[in-house]
């Protein structure tokens, strides 16, 4: 047993630089020119660091990175609030408040659920283009707002809530709203904060229908613009990077900061809470 | 009592209220999966039974056409193909990953936390920037692409790992880069259900005589973990068959020079550009129909199969 954990140890540290090694590849090409990048004598690091890639990329008018970035901030943070505050409320509905009807409506909403959606996206396409929606921001946001699968997580999430406390609640003088408001929402903040990271990072990250619905460059996200950008050219391999870095890096960051809830939103998308 | 009695006297009154509230609260979930879900089924089905060239309205009906078209389409069949073979390879393999990371990362006594972060943070990078790395760094078919370094340093001549048909380096590209992304996720999952286990099982087949390695894993470990390898077969199962992004991306759109996806296009990319480009959306819903009707039919074998080693303990 003594002898096995070092064994383990290595064989985990080996593969730990192995999945760190595409992050190092986008700082060590982001940061060298393309001379560098290209020269047949491989190097580690950067002999000095170009900065002046991410200058030039923000300058490069086939890449309207700034717009992108601006367009995918939006895009994932109006889901994220939005698409939460829908899913709670339709849970709560769901798991607590008797009415006629409710039976009926959750099976729609589970037979929804079954429904890989890339897969309806041509028809998506047809109906949001019909509303409108083709080239705006609201056409890119409007289908990610609506998830069964987080109204479903909901529901399961609220019909554990302690009865006692909604009968205290309503004794207090509390309606529906009151109580979703002052009891339940309060009191939800992990799931919130666990299924609204996950929102956002697969809101930013998404890109089939971004592309779909954004052909302008005006609604390009991030991911629209990087994919463009590298099938349009690669001769600015070194701008090609800085482009992955801007893309990446931020993200990054929400991850190592959320980590504690994008554990706890795996687990509940997986099943287990 | 006197509460029961005084609830009793105030029910039809609660029962409205509650009505109200149910449909206050419901209703903008419930109108946004209707126009975005529900109406886009309908009105894809009337395009699928339509000529629609051009057209997003469906006034042409052609009864069974689009489909019979599209079954009898060699390139789309193929697309099928290609994605029943990426999904025989990404599923069992994402499985098994994620997994060994979960029970290794489960057992080691330092720099757990480190570790566990460390696979779990390609979840934050999308798939289109991972493509970027793996297109034109870590596989880039020139000499200064990262695995071609590598064979150089053991005298190895570089590899085409993106153009050619044959041999088809590219299904590593793919594979790699999709298991890189996902396996954390899947990870993440597997340590959760890794921690439910009693650990007085453990310590009974211990008593029992049970080596700790392989009979452990065989006899508790995974029939203690058979809901939480459900969820993930299933879940990387039903996303493999809807992969766009790495195939778009890696091999690029298909319109452009530089595009080798006619190596392998998994139906969304040829929906994708069946509909977008052709703007044939008649035959793009029928082959989201098709692909649907596909992914429910392997799923339900999936589930047959797994259910079946339930029965043999």
């Amino acid at each position: 047993m003594r002898k096995r954990l070092p064994l383990s140890f290595c064989a985990l540290g080996l593969l730990a630089v192995l999945f760190l090694l595409p992050f190092y590849l986008i700082a060590r090409n982001a940061l060298m020119s393309d001379e560098q990048i290209t020269s047949p004598h491989w190097a580690w690091l950067p002999p000095q660091p170009h900065w002046d890639n991410f200058i030039k990329l923000f300058q490069d008018p086939t890449a309207p990175m700034l717009t992108g970035l601006i367009n995918s901030a939006f895009i994932a943070i109006v889901t994220l609030v939005l698409q939460m505050l829908i899913s709670s409320m339709a849970g709560y509905a769901l798991a607590r408040i008797p009415a006629r009807g409710r039976d009926t409506v959750f099976a729609v909403i589970v037979a929804t659920l079954m429904i890989p959606s890339a897969v309806t996206f041509v028809p998506t396409f047809a109906v949001t283009a019909y509303l409108g929606g083709v080239n705006t921001r609201w056409g890119i946001v409007a289908p990610g707002l609506f998830s069964a699968f987080s109204i479903f997580l909901f529901r399961q999430f609220y019909l554990r809530f302690p009865e006692d406390v909604e009968e205290a609640g309503r004794l207090d003088g509390l309606g529906y709203f009151g109580i979703y408001r002052h009891l339940l929402l309060p009191n939800s903040l992990n799931i919130l904060m666990a299924l609204g990271v996950l929102t956002f990072i697969g809101s930013w990250n998404s890109f089939l229908w971004p592309l779909v619905i954004g052909q302008d460059p005006s609604a390009w996200t991030v991911q629209v613009v990087l994919s463009t950008f590298l099938t349009a050219q690669t001769v600015h391999l070194a701008q090609l990077f800085a482009a992955a870095g801007v893309a990446v890096a931020p993200l990054v960051l929400v991850f190592l900061l959320m980590q504690r809830y994008i554990v706890e939103g795996a687990k509940f998308s997986g099943g287990k809470e | 009592m006197s509460s029961l009695s005084s609830s009793v006297a105030r029910r039809p009154n609660a029962d409205r209220s509650a009505t109200i509230a149910f449909w206050a609260f419901i209703s903008p979930a419930l109108i946004g999966l209707t126009l975005f879900t529900l109406i886009p089924i309908g009105w894809g089905f009337l395009l699928s039974l339509s000529h629609a060239q051009n057209t997003i309205h469906f006034t042409h009906f052609v009864g069974l056409r689009n489909y019979i078209d599209l079954l009898t389409d060699e390139e789309f069949l193929r697309s099928l193909a290609t994605i029943v073979v990426f999904a025989a390879f990404i599923v069992p393999l994402t499985y098994a990953a994620s997994l060994g990371l979960a029970l290794m990362v489960n057992r080691v006594a330092t720099g757990r936390s480190f570790f566990r972060t460390v696979f779990f943070i390609p979840s934050a990078v999308s798939y289109v920037a991972a493509s970027l790395i793996w297109r034109v760094s870590l596989f880039n078919g020139l000499s200064f692409g990262f695995a071609n370094h590598l064979l150089s340093l053991i005298g190895l001549a570089p590899i085409v790992w993106i153009g050619t048909a044959n041999p088809p380096w590219y299904w590593l590209v793919l594979v790699t880069v999709r298991l890189w992304l996902q396996v954390g996720f899947f990870m993440i999952i597997f340590l959760a259900g890794l921690q439910e286990i009693p650990s007085s099982l453990y310590e009974a087949a211990a008593v029992d005589g049970a080596d700790p390695g392989w009979q452990m894993l065989r006899h508790i470990t995974l029939p203690q973990l058979r809901n939480t390898s459900i969820s993930v077969l299933l879940l990387s199962l039903i996303a493999a068959f809807q992969a766009f992004d790495e195939f778009y991306s890696v091999l690029g759109s298909g319109g452009s020079a530089n595009g080798n996806i006619s190596l392998a296009r998994p139906p969304l990319v040829y929906l994708y550009s069946l509909a977008l480009s052709n703007q044939d959306f008649g035959r793009g819903a029928a082959g989201g129909f098709i692909l649907t009707g596909l992914i429910v039919a392997i799923t339900l074998i999936q589930g047959r199969i797994v259910r079946f080693g339930e029965a043999d303990p």
